[in-house]
């Protein structure tokens, strides 16, 4: 597994550097991985418009990447990032976000709680990486319908994000 | 003071806030590390935190946890026969303390001269996020008003010059509310013996003691720097000279960054001290830091 210790980079560098290792993945990825698909009759009872409105699979990778992109340029929470595999960073959101907005995904990575455990993000730092994925939204120009569906799915996290954490 | 002296100083006063708020201007923006735009709202007329009315349970600026905010603020309700302009200033921390400090002078179009009100206001935010959770935000708040000139309330029948204003509000805000847009209400109770805002002194000849009272707000987002909303707000009626009438606006707020917030509302004051149908316009602008 790699990961970019990207401090001691130059930001632009770093951009490059993701734009590169994303758009490599983004190919392997743009049709929802076999193994994380499931049930077609679990499907059925999902409702998966905010995942359709969202461009499905590939529009959330695209929006996924746009938003770390805006993240590793974002001095306020970069230092959060520093030991972050960017590749599976990207991977895992996608994922989550398909499973998340009703796509036929299954996110199998750990769960927020455990995700941010002991990275003590504070309430502010949480609020700029919302806005880096408002800017990223922008970028996609998803209509306001769209963004407010997907915030509101994801601020209902935030309690499992911010420190200290409730457990659930 | 002849009417002219009072203008001047008026606007050599506005004029130091303008520059004062131009060189903050180019300061670095603690407003640019904090909370969602728009959360900290405008600043209302008695230089709290809220809406253009009502005071809100949102604290001003954009501070989060551990960070120091500040506003300053200017508003203008332009009615009939009376215009009330606000200059304010708010300083938080910690999404937690409000310090506010309002100076209104209130001009009697029709009658002539002014009645002059000075408010210190704190709010502390009890529990809550009016973003994040399920429970609203919940703030409760004074507003020390003391009157510059207590010779024309007292001559109306008010009993004190100065009062304190005790609330609580409850905000909240629907990220994905109906047709998928952010909504957000207001409900605040406020304990007062204020006499239209305590520009007329305290209390009075009707009723000394203090009343609740209920003042609400609803506002829609159209996207995430556009949002239209209106407000209500009940007063007491203190007074037997007039009748004391409740508040109410529709409104329009512009917040194209975390530095400026504007707001356009138009404004019915009902009768105030027995002038009727007090309809007019109602501008506030805020900056923050």
């Amino acid at each position: 597994m790699r990961s970019y210790n990207i401090a001691k980079r130059p930001l632009w560098v770093l951009a490059a550097v993701l734009a590169g290792s994303i758009h490599s993945g983004a190919v392997a990825h743009s049709a929802a991985p076999l193994s994380a698909t499931i049930a077609p009759t679990e499907l059925q009872q999902r409702d998966n418009s905010l995942y359709l409105a969202l461009g499905e699979y590939q529009g959330l990778s695209q929006l996924m990447e746009a938003f770390v992109l805006a993240i590793a340029v974002d001095e306020r929470v970069i230092h959060h990032f520093e030991r972050v595999d960017i590749e599976r960073f990207h991977q895992m959101l996608t994922l989550h976000l398909c499973e998340l907005t009703g796509g036929p995904c299954e996110y199998t990575g750990a769960d927020m709680v455990e995700v941010h455990r002991g990275m003590r993000i504070s309430s502010a730092e949480f609020n700029a990486v919302v806005e880096n994925l408002i800017t990223a939204m922008q970028q996609q120009q998803l209509s306001v319908s769209t963004q407010n569906r997907l915030l509101a799915i994801l601020a209902a996290m935030q309690h499992e994000i911010v420190y200290p954490q409730e457990q659930k | 003071m002849s009417r002219v002296s009072m203008n001047t100083a008026r606007s050599a006063k506005l004029g130091w806030l303008v520059a004062a708020a131009l060189g903050l201007l180019s300061a670095p923006a603690q407003a640019e590390f904090g909370r969602l735009l728009a959360t900290g709202g405008l600043t209302n007329i008695e230089g709290a935190g809220g809406g253009g009315i009502v005071p809100w349970a949102t604290l001003a600026s954009y501070a989060d946890q551990q960070q120091w905010g500040a506003t300053l603020a200017f508003n203008v309700a332009d009615v009939d026969d009376y215009q009330l302009q606000v200059g304010a200033a708010t300083v938080t921390y910690d999404n937690r303390w409000e310090f506010s400090y309002a100076r209104q002078n209130f001009e009697l179009k029709q009658l002539g001269g002014e009645l002059k009100q000075s408010i210190y206001g704190l709010k502390y935010r009890l529990a809550g996020d009016v973003i994040y959770g399920a429970m609203p935000q919940v703030s409760i708040g004074l507003q020390h008003k003391r009157s510059g000139d207590f010779s024309l309330p007292q001559a109306l029948g008010a009993a004190s010059a100065n009062g304190t204003d005790l609330y609580v509000s409850a905000t909240k805000a629907w990220l994905d509310g109906p047709w998928h847009r952010t909504w957000l209400a207001n409900l605040t109770v406020r304990g007062t013996r204020a006499n239209e805002l305590g520009l007329l002194g305290f209390g009075g000849d009707l009723q000394n003691n203090y009343q609740w009272v209920a003042e609400a707000s609803v506002a829609m987002f159209v996207n995430r720097h556009w949002v239209v909303g209106m407000e209500y707000r009940q007063k007491p009626d203190n007074l037997s000279f007039a009748k004391e009438q409740d508040w109410y606006d529709v409104f329009v707020g512009w917040f194209p960054s975390k530095r400026v917030a504007v707001a356009l509302a138009y404004t019915d004051l009902d009768a105030i001290a027995g002038a009727a149908g007090q309809t007019g316009v109602y501008g506030s602008l805020q900056i923050s830091f």
